[in-house]
């Protein structure tokens, strides 16, 4: 199976064309340019230097958040466009897992995090199980402080992610002695979407359509209405016309 | 001999609060124009909320796209060119179009025809007659009040603009004041026709010898009115404030819009824009070119006046007929605009 794997939820863009287990090519730029210049050429340069056209993929493999929120919808709104008119196989993987795959330590606890401003991240928590990962907390936005302690009673954690470092000093002070706390180096700081195609060869093809990115946090305009009008019956607030 | 060969644009439209995707041929007829408004959603905020805006976008775009390919009962192969919005408009919402119409259009090797959602407005006209040149085009929407001069297909320039609220922004602001729901203009041009010009707000820009618009003082004016009569405890009647309100507006545009056609020698005046629906304009802009009688005035569609692709696909029939196309690297412009008339050219 050719895949085509595209991860654009933060300021590093990387895509992988795999065939199956197998990385055919791949290119990651991390620099602070628009995902919306930069993706789209890079894709046709990437399936052009392997011979490949769009046609050729068979499954597309997108990181669906959490994220930026405009970068996860140029990355979701692309893959999934590229799966409904030629008619392929869409996987959504989370973002957070894509990190927490390029960490290969076993007996670990792995901890990719996003910064979410104002104290808080974007995170999960996973540990490898041979080269498997396992997701043991689920994605989530919560606080720096209320992750820590989620994850006070886990002996040995790598925190994953270049955003990891900015909250170095923070996440020392706050765990304990008996944790040992380790941080992602240079070249795992970064998502690889050869990760990224290896987890969604795994997966199951979602529904395309209805396929949107995983935000983690409803945008405020809509938690304030919803604190508003509890219980109220949910009804579509889109409609054809 | 063959017949000749008919030209389709796949039209992409994500700009503000309405996700739209529709299949035109040779630049005058519709074959599908799905169109999914969010309105009910934003109702909730009174007004459009980008985030929740994009979000839509996204949940809604492909579905969209499968409709118009469906009901215009075409394949890919079908298809000269894909057009898409770039700007101006919200930029995360544009962002959603302008990347599926690249996948689409890489997809199937067909050539990005970028379009200004404005150049859209104006060729909504274009499924009313066809547009002769030199034409002029009096836009009013949400976002904007502007005067553009087409000296020929394809080229269009600026001689005016508002300089402060778009008008469509002036109507949904006094909608508020009134406590009506978001948005607002059709039930004020709906009570408008049932009151009278008692209040006589201000017209702004009368005299000077330009072609801008101005509406933020009759607003002020508008807001002051009804905030000392509800100190002094007086019930005014909304009808008629809202006739006087839409007085001025429509006074304001139809000054301005006669000014420019007496400077401009053209065939033909375009109205266009979301506010295009007003009947209270269309009906003053009747009056006012029944005494240009060399000029034909054509107004797009009522069911086109609000954003949609179709009109998207008519305006990138004619850049794509020019030449212009756009390359993966294509990105959404919130703050496009047509180039400004400059004589000297
Ligand atoms: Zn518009």
């Amino acid at each position: 199976m050719n895949i085509l794997a595209i991860d654009t939820s933060n300021q590093p863009l990387s895509i992988a064309i795999l065939k199956d287990k197998e990385l055919v090519a791949t290119i990651t730029t991390n620099q602070a340019r628009n995902h919306s210049v930069t993706l789209m050429p890079q894709i046709a340069n990437l399936l052009s230097s392997v011979g490949m056209k769009p046609t050729d993929i068979d499954r597309f493999v997108v990181a669906k958040g959490p994220g930026s929120y405009t970068g996860l919808r140029i990355g979701v709104t692309t893959a999934k466009t590229f799966a409904f008119t030629l008619t392929k196989e869409l996987v959504g993987v989370s973002s957070l897992a894509v990190l927490a795959d390029g960490i290969n330590e076993e007996g670990t606890m792995i901890v990719p995090l996003f910064d979410a401003r104002r104290g808080n991240v974007f995170a999960g928590v996973y540990s490898k199980a041979g080269i498997e990962l396992v997701n043991v907390i689920s994605d989530q936005h919560v606080s720096l402080v209320g992750l820590l302690e989620q994850i006070k009673k886990y002996k040995r954690l790598i925190f994953v992610g270049s955003d990891s470092h900015k909250f170095k000093k923070q996440i020392l002070e706050q765990t304990s002695k008996e944790q040992q706390v380790a941080f992602s180096s240079m070249e795992t700081d970064y998502p690889q979407a050869y990760h990224l195609g290896l987890l969604g060869l795994e997966e199951k093809p979602v529904e395309i359509h209805s396929f949107a990115p995983d935000y983690l946090r409803l945008t405020q305009a809509e938690s304030q209405w919803l604190e508003k009008h509890q219980g109220e019956a949910d009804e579509a607030f889109v409609e054809k016309i | 001999m063959n017949n000749q060969k008919r030209e389709l644009i796949l039209a992409f439209e994500s700009s503000c609060d309405e996700t739209s995707v529709a299949v035109i041929e040779d630049g005058n007829k519709i074959l599908s124009n799905i169109v999914a408004t969010q309105i009910k959603s934003h109702k909730r905020f009174g007004g459009v909320v980008p985030e929740v805006a994009s979000r839509h976008h996204i949940e809604q775009v492909t579905m969209c796209l499968e409709d118009a390919m469906a009901e215009a009962n075409v394949t890919y192969s079908d298809l000269s060119a894909v057009a898409v919005t770039y700007g101006p408009g919200l930029v995360g919402a544009l962002l959603v179009g302008v990347a599926c119409a690249k996948v689409v259009a890489f997809s199937h090797d067909l050539p990005l025809i970028p379009v200004n959602h404005m150049a859209g407005h104006i060729y909504a006209a274009r499924f009313t007659s066809e547009i002769k040149f030199p034409a002029m085009a009096l836009l009013v929407s949400g976002g904007h009040t502007e005067l553009v001069y087409l000296p020929k297909e394809n080229e269009y320039q600026i001689i005016g603009e508002t300089r402060d609220d778009a008008a469509g922004e002036a109507y949904d602001k006094i909608g508020r004041v009134l406590g009506l729901t978001y948005p607002a203009g059709k039930q004020i041009d709906e009570m408008a026709h049932k009151g009278s010009d008692t209040f006589s707000f201000p017209r702004a820009m009368f005299k000077e010898d330009n072609f801008d618009f101005s509406f933020s003082g009759l607003k002020s004016a508008f807001i002051n009115t009804v905030h000392h009569a509800d100190q002094v405890g007086e019930k005014l009647n909304t009808d008629d404030l809202a006739a006087s309100f839409q007085q001025s507006v429509i006074d304001v545009l139809l000054h301005k819009t006669e000014h420019a056609l007496n400077v401009f020698p053209v065939r033909q005046l375009v109205l266009a824009g979301g506010v295009a629906a007003n009947q209270g304009l269309r009906d003053g802009l009747d009056r006012l070119i029944s005494k240009h009688t060399d000029i034909e005035l054509i107004k797009a569609p009522l069911k086109l006046c609000g954003d949609n692709a179709a009109m998207i696909g008519a305006a990138g029939y004619i850049a794509w007929k020019n030449g212009e196309v756009a390359g993966l690297a294509l990105n959404a412009d919130p703050s496009l605009e047509f180039e400004w008339f400059d004589e000297e050219r």
